[in-house]
């Protein structure tokens, strides 16, 4: 009885398998895009839709895709979701953390519409999968040019909400710059909004008043270097390159790149290949790209700068390797340990050496 | 704690930079609402104004010219909503949310060739007594300042006034006395556009300076709750306008100085000391109903 039940219900999945398989191949396919700032930021969601862009150019006439930008995080979120998988998308990526529970709720109701979460780690059905890139491999060689290039020992960072990707970033970044200088001090400021340029400027201005002279950012307007340009200090370029924000300030910039994962995960759907699964790239891959170096960098620190992002590549170098101790000096990772991408995944503390206390 | 690295008078300037422009936006639309027009479109204004004073500053080279720019969109684009409302009697709320919402667009489509680009750097006052750094004034501030003292003494002191007060108690009244009520509003509207306009261009002229999609992030909203927070009284305007940029840029410096208190407290701390201030405002009704004009948002038709 047992036997025969089995052999059913392989019998039924294997039937099953390729049917879906077979019904899933596509000649044309619609794929929308939700976006938490205007495309027009040069920051973040401008990078996304660079990622948009791209599929249309490399599927060309076999897709079709949409976007809708601005999307607060929250019950609107839920509301565009919604709309694009009823108006005939094949496949919808939703670029900020905040679309994380719209996201799996809509696709809950949605079981023949593909999605695609960045920067998230819930997955709860099928038909979800989540994508994100390691930024903070990126914050490691910004952070060591930072701790070179300053000469008042303070570096700025204008954080937006405390999640672990941002965490992730200010722990990254202060391990370099602190490896390189042991005096650095971090001044951090949570600004509680992705996008909001006269905020960021206010915040940059605030840093700049108590003495930093290197601003880092992790929100998505190019204000701050702006602002750093106008008071002649340095910063670093946030998603986008920024180059022309601050020719003078910027030494730097973490750049994502998504066209490559965009285009492979829509031919993925076109082929009916497309199943869940969760990637995390970094610089290796290419979603993390490093910016060029300014020449206000002196040329060995632009070597060893260099020298941390191929260690990076090649796997020589992690990002986070010990000895590590958090905050509140409890032990974190033992000599020569490296973090495990699970811890790295959910981080909620700073690391030994930064001042402040991490809101919740 | 350390407090010394934190000069007062600088503190000071940053709060008037970031108080300006929802100054600006608020007088302006505390005359609107003055002459009974409830204009819910100020972020839409306020936006245009910014990119139309950013683009007409990098065309000419001259930040001044950027600000009558600013006043000259905001002005225009307030014209919509005023011939919607006052010549075709729409809803003025969901007009003026339209107005935002075309506001928003019709600045970003504009502003495309115009991102990542330098705008001429606004003359500034360089202010050094009480402070060992030079600190830069922007002339703005002070004329925010007139802006207000005008417009407090042209809503209590003149006929004009008067009669702008008077179409926004009661618009068949006025209108019985021979007062052209929708020619008034206009006015009102106008103005209040170029002001919403002003502070736009201010934030991407002065503030930040930069032209960014959507950088206005809501300040138009905050300059809606300054006028009802004011209770319609020019100088407390001033006030509402100075305790939100004020929290703002203090909650700021505070985490900068490393004060152990969580941001999403001082981040909520303006929005609930306006909550506040409007659940006082509002306990004593009959002060209250005083106050706000009794046609705001009435629709007025000359037959009616």
């Amino acid at each position: 009885m047992n036997i025969l039940k089995t052999l059913m219900a392989t019998a039924a999945m294997a039937a099953g398998l390729t049917g879906a398989a077979l019904a899933d191949a596509k000649d044309k396919i619609k794929v929308g895009f939700v976006y938490v700032g205007p495309i027009g930021d040069f920051g973040w969601s401008y990078e996304h839709n660079e990622g948009r862009l791209a599929v249309e150019e490399a599927l060309g006439d076999k897709v079709e895709t949409t976007y809708v930008e601005s999307v607060p995080e929250g019950p609107d979120a839920e509301r565009v979701i919604r709309q694009m998988a009823q108006s005939g998308h094949d496949l919808i990526f939703t670029t900020s953390f905040g679309y994380m529970n719209p996201t799996n709720k809509v696709a809950a109701q949605f079981p023949d519409v593909k999605f695609e979460h960045a920067t998230g780690f819930k997955r709860e059905t099928p038909n979800v999968s989540t994508y994100g890139a390691r930024f903070y491999e990126g914050r490691s060689v910004i952070g060591h040019i930072a701790g070179h290039m300053t000469k008042t020992n303070k570096i700025g960072y204008i954080a937006s909400f405390p999640i672990p990707e941002v965490v992730r970033g200010i722990n990254s970044a202060y391990l370099a710059a602190s490896a390189v200088n042991p005096d650095v001090e971090f001044k951090i400021i949570w600004v509680s909004t992705w996008f909001d340029p006269g905020k960021e400027a206010d915040a940059a201005n605030a840093l700049i008043e108590q003495g930093v002279d290197v601003i880092m950012q992790h929100t998505d307007s190019p204000a701050a270097m702006t602002i750093a340009e106008e008071k002649g200090i340095f910063a670093f370029g946030q998603a986008s390159d920024m180059a022309q924000f601050g020719p003078n300030a910027r030494l730097s910039s973490i750049i994502d790149d998504w066209a490559p994962y965009y285009i492979e995960r829509s031919q993925a759907v076109l082929d009916g290949t497309w199943a869940e699964k969760d990637t995390w790239h970094g610089i290796k891959e290419g979603m993390v790209e490093i910016g060029s170096f300014s020449d206000k960098i002196p040329a060995e620190v632009q070597a060893s700068a260099q020298a941390i992002a191929d260690g990076i590549v090649a796997g020589t170098v992690h990002s986070f390797t010990g000895p590590v101790n958090k905050q509140d000096g409890s032990a974190w990772l033992a000599e020569g340990e490296t973090a495990d991408d699970g811890t790295l995944l959910g981080m909620n503390f700073y690391v030994e050496g930064i001042d402040g206390e991490l809101p919740n | 704690m350390d407090f010394s690295s934190l000069s007062p008078i600088a503190l000071i300037f940053s709060i008037m930079i970031a108080a300006t422009p929802l100054l600006f936006a608020a007088i302006g639309e505390l005359v609107v609402e003055k002459s009974g027009v409830l204009n819910l479109g100020v972020e839409g204004m306020m936006i245009f104004g910014a990119i139309a004073g950013f683009a007409t500053a990098v065309e000419t080279g001259s930040p001044v010219m950027g600000i009558v720019g600013g006043a000259v969109g905001g002005a225009l684009i307030s014209m919509i909503f005023a011939v919607l409302t006052q010549y075709f009697l729409t809803n003025q709320v969901a007009t003026g949310l339209g107005l935002t919402m075309f506001g928003l667009g019709i600045a970003a489509l504009i502003g495309q060739p115009y991102s990542g680009i330098k705008p001429p750097s606004f003359p500034a006052f360089e202010i050094t007594f009480l402070t060992e750094k030079a600190i830069k004034l922007d002339p703005m501030i002070p004329v925010s300042i007139l802006l207000v003292a005008a417009v407090a003494f042209f809503l209590n002191k003149t006929r004009a006034g008067l009669v702008l007060r008077a179409v926004g108690e009661n618009h068949d009244a006025a209108h019985s006395l021979g007062y052209n009520v929708t020619t008034i509003r206009l006015l009102a509207i106008g103005f209040g556009g170029a002001c919403a306009g002003v502070g736009g261009a201010y934030l991407s002229l002065i503030r930040v300076p930069q032209w960014t999609e959507g950088m206005t992030a809501g300040a138009g909203w905050i300059a809606l709750a300054i006028v009802v927070f004011s209770s319609w009284r020019p100088w407390w305007a001033v006030v509402g306008a100075y305790l939100f940029g004020g929290i703002t840029i203090l909650q700021l410096n505070l985490q900068a100085l490393n004060i152990p208190i969580q941001s999403q407290y001082m981040a909520m701390t303006p929005y609930i000391v306006t909550i506040i201030v409007l659940v006082i405002i509002s306990a004593d009704k009959l002060k209250a109903s005083l106050n706000a004009p009794a046609s705001l948002g009435r629709v007025f038709h000359k037959s009616g």
